[in-house]
C-alpha cells in the first residue's frame, strides 16, 4: 500500500466538498491520528467522500473505506477508483447478508472481519457504513455485526459515530444529478464495547450513538 | 467603474454609508468591551453581528460598483443560489421532488438572470410567477408522489420567488433607462439599501426604547407597534431627505421611502414566520459558516421588486 493521497481523490474530494458545501462540526472528540473507526449513517453515494473530505489531510492519507466488492468491482472504472485512487478495503457484502447456509454466513463474516483488521493494521483509520447499504435518510437503519466484531478484536482502536445529515437529498438512491444543498457533518463521542455487553445490544447502542447527532428537526 | 467613482452624489452617499458604519463598529466594540454597559451580552452580539452583515453588504454593493451591470448580475445569480441554497437545506422536501428541485437551481435561477440580463422585461417578471408555477407542480406530478403535493409545490415556488425572483430586481435596478437619469442606476440601489435597513434598525431601536404592544409575538417577539411605526416614520423621513440622489422629488422620494419600509417590514415577518415554522431561530444559526443570507436579506425581498415595478413605471416609460 502506498503512502499519500492519490491526486484524483484530492480532486472529487474538492469537487463533494463543493457540492455539499458540508459543514463539519466536532462535537464529541476532536481531529486526531490516532487509529479510529469512523461509521456513518449512509444514504447517498457521495457519502464517502464527503465523511473522507471533512478530515484533516494527515488523518485523511491514513483513512480507507469499506466499501462493498460487488458494486465498486463490477466496472473497470469503479474498480480503478476504488483500489488505486481511496485505497478502499473491498468486502464481499452479499454473502453476509444473503447467507446461503449458516456455516458459509459464518465463514465468509470471520474473512471479512480479517480483511477489515488487516486494512487497519497498525497506522491506518477505516470508515464504515455499517448499514450495508444506502437509506431512505428518514432515520439510521439497522447495524450489521462488522462493527461489533471489529471492535472486539482491536479495543485499541477509536470508535467515532459520525452523522451525516442531507446526504440523500443531495444524490438520493437511484439519481445521478445532485442538488447542490448543505449537508450537515457531525462527528460525535467514540464509543467502545462495554464488558458484557451483547452484540446486539452494542450494535443498538452505536446506531443510537450515530442517530442521536442529527441536527435539523430534532429540537 | 470610472462612471461610478465620477459619480460625485453616489460617492457622497456611499461615503456617509461608511462614514456611519465606522462609527458603529466603534460603538460596538465599546458595548462588547464595557461590562457594566446598558445593555446585555447577546444584544451587544447581536449589535456587532448586524453591522458585520452591513460591512459585507456594503462590500457586495462596492463590488457590483466595480463590476458593472453585467458583473453585478452574476454577483447576485451567485448571491440568489447560496439564499436558495439555505432555504432549500432547511425547508424539508421529499425524495420526489428531487428532479423539480435539479430544475429549480440549474434552470429555473439562472434562466431567471439571464432574461434580467436581457432586459427582457415582460418575459422576467413573468419568468417564475407564472412559468415556474407552472412547472414545478406538472414536474412533482411526473415524479409521482402525492403525499402533501400542495405543501411540497408551494414550498420550493415560495423558495424560488422570494430568493430568485424577488433578489434579481435588485440587478434588475442596475439595467433601467431612466431618462435625465443615465449612468445613475446604481444610487437607486444603494437608496433602496439604506432606506430598508435604517428601517430595520430604527424599527429595532423604537422598539427597545418605547415598544409595548406586541404585533405577532409568536412570529416575532421582538416586533411591536411603536418600534412599527416609529421605523416607518423615521426611516420615511430619512429616505425623503436622500431625494437629491434621486430621480425623485421629495414628496415623491417620501412614497417610495413609505413603500419600502412598509414592504420592509412585511417580509421580515414573513420569514421570521418561515423559520418559526420549520423550528429554527434562525438560518445561520443552524449553518454556521455559510449560513445567514436569509436572514439578512429578509426584509428586502419583497420591496426590491415592488420598488422596481413603481420605478419603472413611474420614471422609465
Amino acid at each position: 500500500m502506498s503512502e499519500g493521497i492519490h491526486p484524483i481523490a484530492s480532486l472529487l474530494a474538492a469537487v463533494a466538498r463543493g457540492i455539499t458545501g458540508v459543514q463539519v462540526q466536532w462535537a464529541g472528540c476532536e481531529p486526531d491520528e490516532r487509529q479510529r473507526i469512523y461509521f456513518a449513517n449512509h444514504t447517498s453515494h457521495l457519502d464517502f467522500v464527503v465523511l473522507w473530505s471533512a478530515l484533516p489531510s494527515e488523518i485523511r492519507a491514513y483513512a480507507r473505506p469499506i466499501a462493498a466488492k460487488d458494486y465498486w468491482e463490477e466496472t473497470p472504472l469503479r474498480r480503478y477508483l476504488a483500489e488505486n485512487v481511496f485505497k478502499a478495503v473491498l468486502v464481499d457484502r452479499g454473502a453476509v447478508s444473503k447467507p446461503n447456509s449458516h456455516e458459509e454466513s459464518k465463514f465468509v463474516g470471520r474473512s471479512l472481519i480479517e480483511d477489515m483488521a488487516a486494512a487497519l493494521g497498525e497506522r491506518n483509520s477505516l470508515i464504515l457504513f455499517p448499514e450495508g447499504t444506502r437509506g431512505t435518510g428518514e432515520k439510521v437503519g439497522e447495524f450489521r455485526g462488522g462493527l461489533y466484531h471489529l471492535a472486539v478484536r482491536r479495543p485499541d482502536v477509536e470508535l467515532v459515530p459520525v452523522h451525516m445529515e442531507n446526504m440523500n437529498r443531495i444524490l438520493p438512491k437511484g439519481e445521478y444529478l445532485p442538488v447542490p444543498m448543505l449537508s450537515l457533518l457531525t462527528f460525535g463521542k467514540p464509543i467502545q464495547v462495554e464488558p458484557c455487553e451483547t452484540k446486539h445490544a452494542f450494535l443498538e447502542r452505536a446506531r443510537e450513538s450515530v442517530s442521536s447527532l442529527r441536527r435539523i428537526g430534532s429540537a | 467603474m470610472l462612471a461610478a467613482i465620477l459619480d460625485f452624489k453616489l460617492m457622497l452617499l456611499f461615503g456617509a454609508v461608511l462614514c456611519l458604519l465606522v462609527i458603529l463598529t466603534v460603538i460596538g466594540r465599546i458595548l462588547k468591551r464595557d461590562p457594566d454597559s446598558m445593555v446585555s451580552r447577546p444584544t451587544a452580539d447581536n449589535f456587532n453581528a448586524q453591522i458585520a452583515a452591513w460591512w459585507k453588504i456594503c462590500v457586495v454593493f462596492a463590488l457590483s460598483l466595480l463590476v458593472g451591470p453585467v458583473g453585478s448580475l452574476f454577483l447576485f445569480a451567485i448571491l440568489s443560489f447560496l439564499a436558495l441554497r439555505e432555504y432549500m437545506t432547511l425547508v424539508p422536501t421529499r425524495r420526489g421532488d428531487h428532479r423539480t428541485l435539479f430544475w429549480s437551481f440549474f434552470v429555473i435561477m439562472p434562466l431567471q438572470y439571464y432574461l434580467v440580463g436581457l432586459q427582457w422585461y415582460n418575459l422576467f417578471a413573468i419568468m417564475i410567477p407564472v412559468m415556474a408555477c407552472i412547472f414545478i407542480p406538472s414536474s412533482i406530478a411526473v415524479a409521482g408522489d402525492t403525499a402533501h403535493f400542495l405543501e411540497r409545490t408551494t414550498k420550493i415556488q415560495f423558495g424560488l420567488m422570494v430568493c430568485g425572483y424577488c433578489l434579481s430586481h435588485l440587478p434588475a435596478l442596475l439595467l433601467l433607462k431612466i431618462p435625465g437619469f443615465e449612468g445613475h442606476d446604481a444610487r437607486l440601489l444603494l437608496y433602496l439599501g439604506i432606506v430598508n435597513q435604517m428601517n430595520d434598525l430604527l424599527q429595532y431601536v423604537w422598539g427597545k426604547l418605547i415598544g409595548r404592544h406586541k404585533i405577532a409575538w409568536r412570529v416575532n417577539p421582538d416586533k411591536t407597534w411603536e418600534g412599527a411605526l416609529g421605523g416607518l416614520v423615521s426611516a420615511t423621513a430619512l429616505g425623503t431627505l436622500l431625494w437629491w440622489a434621486t430621480p425623485f422629488t421629495p414628496l415623491q422620494s417620501a412614497g417610495m421611502s413609505f413603500t419600502i419600509c412598509i414592504l420592509g417590514f412585511a417580509g421580515g415577518l414573513v420569514v421570521s414566520a418561515i423559520k418559526r415554522d420549520i423550528g429554527i431561530k434562525d438560518f445561520g444559526a443552524v449553518i454556521e459558516r455559510r449560513g445567514g443570507i436569509l436572514d439578512r436579506i429578509d426584509s428586502l425581498c419583497f420591496a426590491a421588486p415592488i420598488f422596481f415595478h413603481l420605478v419603472r413605471y413611474y420614471f422609465a416609460p
